[in-house]
């Protein structure tokens, strides 16, 4: 601790060269974190997804629509606890932009099939017996301003009512919250029966099957059970684990998780190219310095930690700084809730990137403090002469 | 103080064997010196002669290609470079002719360094740091930095660097040879003090006959020789 000051005052020495690093690592780190909390939006419903879960879809394509029918079936296969049916309803308040996810569903089944969506008694009861009620994540209903009681006009770009309509209206009777932190707050959930009385065609049909099981080492064998009960017919279906089918969701961007690498990879090694010279910079311009701490009696070893402790400082300072900022504003909320409606920086993220920050620190630092540690006394004082 | 009859340095046969390429260039060839301890000895000669290069060894800072080099008794060209660092801490000051302030501290700040290698406590070291700038009478200008120290006083400034862990041997290397004629008197004086008042021992490379003088000893070396060296 007693060398700190003196640390504090080499980084002093060249204010804008040590401030223009720092705030390039800081920048780095930023991005790192916003980056982190993009893919964990983007891959949420990866982690968040149940291991007994299976989702069972048209083979051909998400958009296909399978008869509502298939629930009965599907119950009766060995190994199924239950199945619920969800139907992809694009929800546009207002305008365009304020898109969000909205289904219809049956919910007493709904709820029981997930109860990571937290709703109070009450508005449970109020949801049962009014027909055309919908509840909302707190996300959507604080970005809306919407609360219970509300008559809200939701309108559908698929599905239109029975003469012509797409204007939808609900009141509003439940809002919400997430049993874990993760979960997506930004959908609206309205009454299957209400949906399929009003809609103009399409009825006694569904989106999609989310299917419980009672044992999730038999996924993959009741998975194949499900579609053999559909094979050959006009709605066959594909059933896959529910992570897997978030992953293959998440995927029509891209693989994120290698977009990822590559672009933080592209940046890290320029930063560390940026830190690295700014520490080699400093080592060379001050080789007598160095010289004098060593001929006073300052060892090798203890040479090479002053050095590296700059260098951890500087990239300290940036990396810790931009993940802060990086939080701060996955803390604020999402930039575009209608198509990233969780986003939040993972603390299992925050640690990877304080361990980047701590080796960056170490490698940006580690060339130029073994060429302090060797340098030799006399040669670094007859520079000077 | 006078100075005793007990020998502190004592440097055998050493030679300095520096290589530029598959050139060999001698810089000392088989120097024997004795310095008693409380010697105030300079260490005259043209430049190439090997002044620097004996203090180099005699501090530590470098070793003989051959020879030995023993200070108060422990021979320190057999320690490890680790074990050397530490004994330079313990009993070699440095003056330098450049001064060598490190310009991002303060005077005082300067002064404690060779404290940081110490066990100390803050407290301690601030004492120490007090008193070594009063022996140079510096005191009130210990939170100026470098840049505002004239030269006198920046080399007043690396003496009581040079002081403040009370070494047992003081090397100076021309530490009047970037000052005026003034304030190369006012630094010869100081030592001279440091030397009859305190006891120092002291070895002073000097291409200057003036400073000599302040001197108890001269040697002269020429073509890494001793050219003359009379008894302690």
């Amino acid at each position: 601790m007693k060398f700190l000051p003196l640390v504090w005052c080499n980084l002093k020495r060249k204010k804008l060269r040590t401030s223009l690093t720092i705030l390039s690592i800081l920048v780095a780190f930023l991005l790192f974190g916003f980056l982190c909390a993009l893919k964990q939006s983007l891959t949420v419903g990866v982690s968040m997804a149940g291991a007994d879960r299976l989702i069972a879809r048209h083979k051909i394509s998400l958009i296909m629509l399978l008869p509502e029918s298939y629930k009965a079936r599907m119950q009766r296969i060995p190994g199924v606890a239950a199945a619920v049916h969800q139907t992809w309803f694009g929800g546009i308040y207002q305008d365009p932009k304020n898109f969000f996810a909205s289904m219809p569903v049956e919910p007493a089944e709904f709820r029981a099939m997930f109860p990571e969506f937290v709703l109070p008694d009450e508005q449970v009861k109020a949801w049962e017996t009014k027909r055309n009620g919908g509840i909302v994540g707190r996300v959507t209903a604080e970005r809306f301003g919407w609360k219970i009681g509300d008559r809200i006009p939701i309108r559908s770009p698929i599905w239109q009512r029975a003469g012509g309509n797409d204007g939808w209206e609900f009141d509003l009777v439940g809002i919400f919250d997430g049993a874990k932190k993760g979960t997506d707050l930004s959908q609206f959930f309205f009454r299957y029966d209400y949906f399929d009385e009003a809609r103009a065609r399409g009825k006694g049909q569904v989106g999609w099957y989310t299917v419980r099981i009672e044992n999730p080492e038999n996924a993959a064998e009741i998975a194949r059970t499900i579609d053999a009960e559909f094979a050959n017919s006009p709605y066959e279906t594909k059933t896959e684990p529910e992570g897997a089918f978030a992953q293959g969701f998440a995927q029509q961007v891209g693989d994120i998780g290698k977009m990822l690498i590559a672009i933080l990879s592209a940046v890290f090694f320029t930063i560390l190219l940026v830190a690295g010279n700014t520490m080699a910079q400093a080592v060379r311009e001050r080789t007598e310095e160095l010289g004098v701490l060593k001929a006073m009696g300052f060892t090798n070893e203890l040479v090479l930690a002053l050095v590296l402790a700059e260098s951890m400082v500087i990239t300290a300072a940036g990396g810790l700084a931009g993940l802060g900022l990086a939080w701060l504003v996955a803390a604020n909320g999402s930039p575009a809730p209608s198509i990233l409606p969780v986003f939040y920086l993972p603390p299992r993220d925050v640690l990877i990137g304080v361990g980047l920050v701590g080796a960056l620190g170490l490698v940006a630092g580690l060339l130029p403090a073994v060429q302090a540690m060797r340098l030799q006394i006399a040669v670094a004082l007859r520079r000077q002469g | 103080m006078s100075q005793s009859n007990e020998i502190l340095v004592r440097v055998r046969d050493a030679d300095k064997v520096f290589r530029r390429g598959s050139e060999e260039i001698h810089v000392l060839s088989g120097l024997n010196l004795e310095v008693p301890k409380g010697e105030f000895l300079a260490l005259m000669g043209p430049s190439g002669s090997g002044k620097s290069t004996l203090l180099n060894l005699i501090g530590g800072l470098d070793r003989a290609t051959r020879g030995t080099v023993e200070i108060g008794g422990e021979r320190i060209d057999s320690m490890s470079d680790r074990q050397l660092a530490g004994w330079r801490a313990r009993h070699i000051g440095l003056v330098f002719q450049f001064y060598n302030l490190l310009p991002v501290l303060t005077a005082e700040r300067n002064v404690e360094l060779p404290l940081l290698l110490t066990h100390l406590s803050k407290g301690e070291r601030r004492q120490h740091v007090e008193a070594a700038l009063k022996v140079v009478n510096l005191s009130h200008r210990a939170r100026h930095y470098p840049r505002t120290l004239s030269g006198g006083e920046q080399q007043r400034t690396g003496i009581a660097r040079a002081i403040v862990t009370d070494p047992t041997l003081l090397l100076c290397d021309e530490p009047t040879g970037d000052l005026d004629r003034k304030s190369g008197d006012e630094i010869l004086s100081l030592l001279q003090a440091l030397n009859r008042e305190q006891g120092k021992t002291i070895i002073m490379v000097t291409h200057d006959p003036h400073a000599s003088a302040r001197a108890t000893r001269t040697v002269h070396l020429d073509k890494g020789q001793l050219v003359t060296e009379p008894a302690p």
